[in-house]
């Protein structure tokens, strides 16, 4: 029971730090600047207390209960004998494919539970009316980080180089901004950018400093970098595709 | 009576947002229990400590999405309305890179980051392997990453004002990006990449999403779809661009 009041208190001190910033400045410029009371006063303080309390809870539960257990999987599937017993060739980029799926689907399941993902698919619903769906949003970014995690431990397993994929991948972006509808591209960037906070990034970084710790000839220092930057990449990919195809879907209707 | 029914009403309420909220963490424990038990063959470990985990992950998700759209959205409307009607571009620029820095060189994710690169620069003799050159790098890196995040939100108010289309920027500074990652040390090159994802932290993408709708919604002219959304995306293209001509500056081309 200590420990939990002792994490509780120490998880709130840290979103404390992380909110200090941003109170001041708005209570700053309340007063100074704009010199007018915020509108519903009463109700965004609630609102504020709620938001801090949530996210203290929210990183309490993660630290305790799902990075050790995402850690620990990420160790035992990399783990050589584990890979030894499901594949007869230890040496080839094959015989990651537990990795390559544990990944994705981590990924994506991480990225649904991404809250700052469902603050953008809230506002994005509610500025389209109605048009883009919250659910919608979500899975297809889910998507997208899912095939950035798979193919970004792949690109770890071989040893190719990080930037090379980069730069492919913003010739893609480029190429399907020129073609996709203008109202997606805006939302489709934001959404590169929300999918790796709380919960993502934790687990993703274990996994990726894991597993070149684990395959012989990478080193954690070079190799262990870029799952973020994938994961940052691929969803904006994912959504402007998502977009095109819909759209290309109704001109085939009328 | 209406006591009971305001209990029964606030009961079917906040079950309602607790079902929610499980649908969201579902996909993590199912994707756990699926390797755990049929992949990698093994029992859970401390099974009740992963149910209490989950149970707090689930009511602080509750918490903080009735917060949001309490809290945190209103303010970072109101905020917008008020500084459009002030009609200050200074203010509002003001406002914006403040908002963009201080919300960045406080975020844990970002300093844990910036004290793991110093260690590993110090490993390859890029620095000085002291304590205080490995904190003064560190402290470098924060700096101009909260910067480059506090620059972004402010060009991205400015774009939104003057309703510049957000694709030449990005594309612009994707080109920028490759073009500094041929001569940028590559030690820094995975690192920089990395930090333009972790610098948007879970409180400050609603704000600054909030702060952008508002502002295109009370722009004449501006549509809150096509102009309101962007600064999320400038506030992760920035750092990569900062970070490397950090490295630059610090190990020479």
């Amino acid at each position: 029971m200590e420990n939990i009041l002792q994490g509780f208190f120490y998880s709130f001190g840290a979103t404390m730090k992380d909110v200090a910033p941003i109170i001041i400045l708005i209570v700053g410029f309340q007063i100074f600047v704009l010199k007018k009371p915020i509108p519903n006063l009463k109700k965004v303080i609630l609102g504020s207390i709620l938001v801090i309390v949530g996210l203290t809870l929210f990183l309490l539960g993660l630290e305790r209960a799902l990075f050790p257990v995402g850690n620990l999987m990420a160790e035992q599937l990399s783990n050589p004998e584990f890979i030894k017993k499901h594949y007869h060739n230890p040496e080839s980029w094959l015989a990651y494919y537990w990795i390559y799926l544990f990944a994705a689907m981590i990924g994506f399941a991480t990225t649904i539970a991404e809250p700052s993902l469902i603050a953008v698919a809230i506002k994005a619903n509610e500025v389209s009316g109605g048009t883009i769906k919250k659910w919608g949003l979500r899975i297809v970014v889910a998507v997208g980080v899912a095939l950035a995690l798979a193919l970004g431990t792949f690109r770890i397993v071989t040893g190719t180089p990080l930037y090379l994929y980069i730069l492919v991948g913003y010739i893609i972006v480029i190429i399907q901004t020129i073609f996709a509808p203008k109202k997606i591209i805006a939302l489709a960037y934001d959404s590169g950018g929300v999918t790796t906070s709380t919960v993502t990034v934790p687990i993703v970084a274990a996994l990726g400093l894991g597993l070149s710790g684990v395959v012989p000839g990478r080193n954690p220092a070079i190799d262990g970098f870029g799952l973020i930057a994938f994961a940052s990449l691929f969803p904006i990919i994912t959504v402007l595709a998502y977009a095109q195809i819909m759209e290309l879907l109704n001109k085939k209707k009328k | 009576m209406a006591f009971f029914s305001r209990i029964t009403k606030l009961i079917v309420y906040s079950s309602k947002k607790l079902m929610s909220a499980f649908l969201d963490l579902l996909p993590i424990l199912l994707v756990i229990s699926f390797f755990q038990l049929v992949i990698l063959q093994q029992p859970f470990p401390q099974f009740y400590e992963i149910l209490f985990g989950s149970t707090l992950v689930l009511l602080g998700l509750m918490l903080f999405i009735e917060g949001l759209e309490m809290g945190l959205f209103p303010i970072g409307e109101s905020m917008a309305y008020a500084l459009a009607k002030k009609g200050s571009l200074f203010w509002l620029l003001f406002f914006s890179f403040a908002l963009g820095f201080s919300t960045t060189i406080a975020e844990p994710a970002l300093i844990a980051v910036a004290q793991e690169a110093a260690r590993i620069s110090a490993e390859s003799e890029l620095i000085g392997s002291s304590e205080s050159a490995k904190s003064s790098y560190a402290l470098g890196l924060r700096i101009s990453v909260a910067f480059s995040v506090g620059f972004a939100i402010l060009l991205g108010v400015l774009r939104i004002l003057k309703g510049w289309p957000l694709y030449y920027l990005i594309i612009g500074g994707y080109v920028i990006v490759m073009l500094i990652t041929i001569v940028a040390p590559n030690e820094i090159i995975g690192l920089a990449y990395d930090l333009g994802g972790v610098t948007t932290s879970t409180i400050t993408v609603p704000l600054v999403t909030a702060l952008g709708v508002g502002l295109a919604s009370v722009i004449k002219g501006r549509n809150p779809l096509l102009d309101g959304f962007g600064l999320i995306a400038f506030a992760s293209l920035f750092p990569m661009i900062f970070s490397m001509l950090y490295g630059i500056v610090i190990f020479g081309l």
